[in-house]
């Protein structure tokens, strides 16, 4: 999604994690992990797309992903999918260790918050359900937004209800996935805030999709985006 | 090929009032639990759902030994145990007892159990008369509606239309004061209450090593209707079993507060066999029916087993944002929510709503606010793909199929993915209302596509 929709948001997280003094470097094999595949209930699918993506960061020291979304797949259900096959289980349980959401490797792994960005704006942040639930990615982000300089960070409420879109489901349940992102929006829209930040761009295409829809002037922005700007 | 569900969906979305009464019914109800289980409000709510979880899973693991323990316990008490497979069998033992009994008049507490098979109907269908007690059961039976939430039953419904209901139903003169509508209903219900002839109630907990049924309550009414009739028959399903009395101090700590917010129900008795000697209340004859009725087909599978821990306390039908909007009554069964989408397929067969395990986000608020921890969407992905599995069979969903298939193929040839991904791009979004594309043009916009895909700016850096 971020390779072919959002290319910007890559860029971003690719300077910040320069900036913090890492080494990046983006293995050209790599595709997609599968997901929305295996949330459709096509297992057998969702494991030949898990397995190229084994293959493709075999190597990888960190594997830092701009979606907490993703990263819950590869971390939790990767293990699932191989359960009946010892030796990929194997080798999923020590990718998963390396598998970072691009928030919590900042924090926990480079050990900063500060990575120098600075943007004059009110922002709110949305929590992605599978990062906040399944990894528990939730003080990460708003520790580094604390550290933007110029941001006031603006929370919603309710924060931890879902936009609406997982996967194949705002598609097939468009109307009921379409009422559950306005909801979002009046969220969104009560604290003032000019911008949505998030660490799912699949949540950022829904919610932006929904605010352009109702002609709404609140924009989107990834973390990394943010976090880039200076 | 709009299906029942999606026009039940559509028309529960379209109903502005029903949306606004459904939002803040839940909403309350979220918030009260969240402020009940709060750290400094329940210090140990964690721990105690681990030990909720460790309790039920113990109990469903060895469900034979303890359903055999707490039959010999009824039975020590001068109660009586009758297995049930489904709504035919409990039909036929109540319709047979009322017979030889020469009973006509039943009054009921809450209970989804019954609402499962549908008692009510079957009764009433032989010429009994069998009136729900419960408030908000007894004006859905008016209105000739199933419940619309696990513990909220009438949840949907406004004071105004209770009030037209009991103008037309009860001929009495309109009545918009809620606390008039109670006064009415409890006036009628009364008289149902002392003319009884049977009692049924359903059942929280079955306790197997004191022979006792526990049921929470907090208008009073499932005390009267298994302490005033003669007969009392309590009808439970049979994963409602717990092993020990002392386990009543984990899952009563969880319950209220996981349900309402309460720190218990108003109400919490542990019946267990009928009046002694010396002792002025309770029934001459108390019967447990268990019921099957599909559970034992759940048991073999051990990753969805645990669908039966359920406390039926609602939370997450509360918490959940699909429940939020498109209500109860959109549900194919009796339990709506997210435990009615892990239930329902698993009770019915996943072919009696195959659309349901999907109509959700999997965004797992379920899972966080379950009392006895069920993982219900890992359960609803096992549900998916079992019902993929089923398609498969009759051959349904080719075109989806094909498209994953498609899908899985291109995820795998990197180059072509790449070379997919640019004529994609040049081309702009397809126009038209159809299909997937579509379905998300009818409610957002589609992201500008980018000149560019990241691999190519990557190389160029």
């Amino acid at each position: 999604m971020v390779d072919q929709l959002f290319p910007k948001i890559g860029l971003a997280m690719a300077e910040v994690l320069e900036r913090v003094g890492c080494q990046v470097d983006f293995p050209e094999d790599q595709t997609c992990c599968g997901q929305p595949a295996f949330n459709s209930g096509y297992r057998a699918e969702a494991r030949t797309v898990a397995r190229h993506f084994l293959d493709t960061f075999e190597a990888s020291e960190a594997i830092v992903v701009p979606s907490g979304s993703c990263t819950a797949m590869i971390a939790h259900h990767f293990a699932e999918l191989f359960h009946k096959e010892p030796e990929t289980l194997a080798r999923v349980h020590a990718i998963e260790k390396r598998v970072w959401e691009f928030s919590t490797f900042l924090t926990q792994v480079a050990g900063v918050e500060d990575v120098g960005a600075r943007l004059d704006a009110v922002v709110t942040f949305h929590d992605g359900c599978h990062g906040l639930r399944e990894l528990g990615v939730k003080a990460a982000p708003r520790r580094l937004l604390g550290r933007v300089r110029g941001l006031e960070l603006r929370e919603m409420l309710p924060a931890e209800e879902c936009c609406g879109f997982g996967g194949t489901f705002a598609v097939k349940f468009s109307e009921l996935s379409g009422a559950m992102v306005r909801t979002k929006i009046e969220a969104i829209e009560r604290t003032g805030a000019g911008t949505v930040v998030s660490v799912d761009p699949s949540c950022l295409m829904q919610i932006q999709g929904a605010l352009s829809r109702a002609g709404s002037s609140i924009g989107t922005m990834h973390l990394a985006e943010v976090l880039a700007s200076r | 090929m709009s299906t029942e569900f999606d026009q039940k969906v559509h028309v529960t979305l379209a109903d502005a009032n029903l949306q606004l009464a459904i939002y803040t019914a839940t909403g309350r109800l979220k918030e009260k639990r969240i402020e009940a289980v709060a750290p400094d409000a329940l210090p140990d709510y964690q721990e105690l759902r681990t030990q909720a979880n460790a309790i039920k899973k113990h109990a469903i693991d060895n469900l034979d030994h303890y359903l055999e323990q707490f039959e010999r316990n009824v039975a020590a008490h001068g109660g009586k145990v009758v297995y049930c497979k489904d709504g035919t069998e409990v039909a036929d033992f109540v319709l047979a007892l009322a017979k030889e009994r020469a009973a006509h008049l039943i009054v009921k507490s809450k209970s989804m159990t019954t609402e499962e098979v549908d008692l009510n109907e079957r009764l009433e269908h032989h010429g009994l008369e069998s009136v729900e007690t419960d408030l908000g059961e007894y004006i859905l039976q008016l209105a000739r509606e199933r419940p619309y939430h696990i513990v909220a039953p009438a949840l949907h419904m406004t004071r105004y239309q209770v009030a037209d209901l009991f103008e037309r139903c009860l001929h009495v003169p309109r009545e918009t004061v809620i606390e008039k509508q109670t006064a009415l209903a409890r006036s009628v219900l009364r008289q149902k209450f002392l003319a009884a002839d049977i009692g049924i109630s359903g059942a929280n907990f079955l306790v197997a090593d004191s022979g006792a049924v526990v049921i929470v309550e907090n208008e009073g009414n499932a005390r009267l209707t298994t302490s005033a009739p003669r007969i009392h028959i309590a009808i439970a399903g049979i994963e409602k079993v717990i092993p020990r009395a002392q386990d009543l101090a984990t899952f009563l700590k969880l319950l209220a507060r996981s349900a309402t917010g309460q720190l218990l129900s108003v109400y919490t008795s542990f019946l267990s066999g009928p009046r002694r000697a010396g002792e002025i209340d309770g029934p001459d004859e108390f019967y447990v029916v268990l019921l099957d009725n599909g559970r034992t087909r759940l048991l073999p599978d051990k990753a969805k087993r645990q669908s039966l821990y359920c406390i039926r306390c609602g939370a997450c039908l509360n918490t959940c944002p699909v429940y939020r909007k498109i209500g109860g009554h959109s549900f194919p069964w009796v339990y709506s929510g997210p435990i009615g989408a892990i239930l329902t397929p698993q009770f019915m067969g996943v072919q009696h709503e195959p659309a349901l395990p999907f109509a959700s986000s999997l965004c797992g608020a379920c899972g966080e606010v379950c009392p006895v921890k069920i993982d219900i969407p890992k359960i609803l992905l096992e549900l998916r793909s079992d019902t993929r599995k089923a398609d498969a069979r009759e051959h349904q969903n080719r075109l989806e199929r094909l498209g994953f298939r498609a899908f899985a193929w291109l995820m795998t040839h990197p180059r072509l993915f790449e070379m997919a991904g640019r004529i994609g791009r040049s081309m702009g979004w397809p126009a038209g209302t159809k299909g997937p594309l579509g379905a998300w043009l009818s409610e957002r916009d589609l992201p500008p596509l980018p000149a560019h895909s990241f691999r190519e700016m990557w190389r160029r850096r």
